[in-house]
């Protein structure tokens, strides 16, 4: 860099100014996708609107300690799941203590048994799910798995990003996808096929 | 080594095939099996199922007004 022109103080300015207004704009295009992954972390819409706002609150605050051209969708979710772990979420059940869960064809299983093996094959066996029946059986996963659930299967992160979201190990991301998944389809039997 | 049941192989690799995050020799692995076994090609058919029907059932939109609100919180002074 060495001869070249020192920036003006106005022109620093001005190039901050551009990439503050850039960042707010970016990150404003993803609140949608980071409504649908907050709404599934918490109770209530209120609760997710809430946790939504505040996560931008200290987004726009902090928002140069973001790198441009990294990932902005994972950098806000990362904001996000700790103000929610932040606010309460703190005391959990340990997951030593969940029940033994099914396999992962538990659900599949318990279709086939109940329906015959060619159910499988219609896309109306899942549809017999109604969609509240889901939400619960979603709420009903603990939160260490089911923070995990909703950042790959609703959010569509990869494990490497859901891992650098939650700050764990991405062994961790794998153990705790797999068992949620497992809770969730034991969940969702219970709910609709008994 | 004694040889491992494929149809449980196959439901070990299957959330991580639909998932993409399986590799190469995995992939290829979980397919060589899915395009020999009619039970587990079910089984992957049912869960790709699921696992679409979920995402999209249980993805709520932003509510109106939520982003008017958020774009009021710009240019907050720095921490």
């Amino acid at each position: 860099m060495g001869g070249a022109e020192p920036e003006s103080d106005g022109r620093r300015i001005a190039t901050t100014a551009r990439d503050r207004v850039r960042f707010e704009e970016e990150a404003l295009e993803l609140a949608d996708q980071v409504y649908r992954v907050a709404r599934r972390l918490v109770g209530s819409r209120e609760e997710a609107e809430d946790l939504v706002q505040e996560t931008y609150a200290r987004a726009f605050r902090s928002w140069r300690s973001y790198t441009p051209g990294t990932n902005l969708r994972a950098w806000l979710l990362r904001i996000l799941t700790n103000l929610n772990i932040d606010r309460g979420r703190r005391v959990q059940r340990s997951p030593d203590f969940q029940p033994l869960e099914e396999g992962d064809y538990y659900l599949a299983n318990k279709v086939a048994a109940a329906e015959g093996e060619q159910a499988l094959d219609q896309e109306r066996v899942v549809e017999r799910l109604s969609q509240d029946g889901i939400v619960h059986a979603l709420a009903d996963v603990p939160h260490d798995f089911r923070d995990v659930v909703v950042l790959v299967d609703i959010g569509e992160f990869s494990y490497a990003e859901a891992a650098q979201i939650l700050d764990i190990p991405m062994g961790t991301v794998m153990s705790r996808l797999h068992r949620g998944r497992r809770i969730l389809k034991q969940n969702l039997a219970e709910e609709t096929l008994s | 080594m004694t040889e491992r049941d494929p149809c449980e192989r196959c439901e070990e690799l299957l959330q991580g095939y639909l998932d993409r995050e399986l590799v190469q020799a995995e992939v290829d692995e979980a397919e060589r099996h899915l395009n020999g076994c009619i039970y587990c090609r079910r089984r992957y058919r049912f869960e790709a199922t699921l696992r679409r029907y979920i995402r999209t059932t249980a993805s709520e939109r932003m509510p109106e007004g939520l982003k008017d609100k958020l774009a009021e919180l710009r240019g907050l002074p720095g921490a």
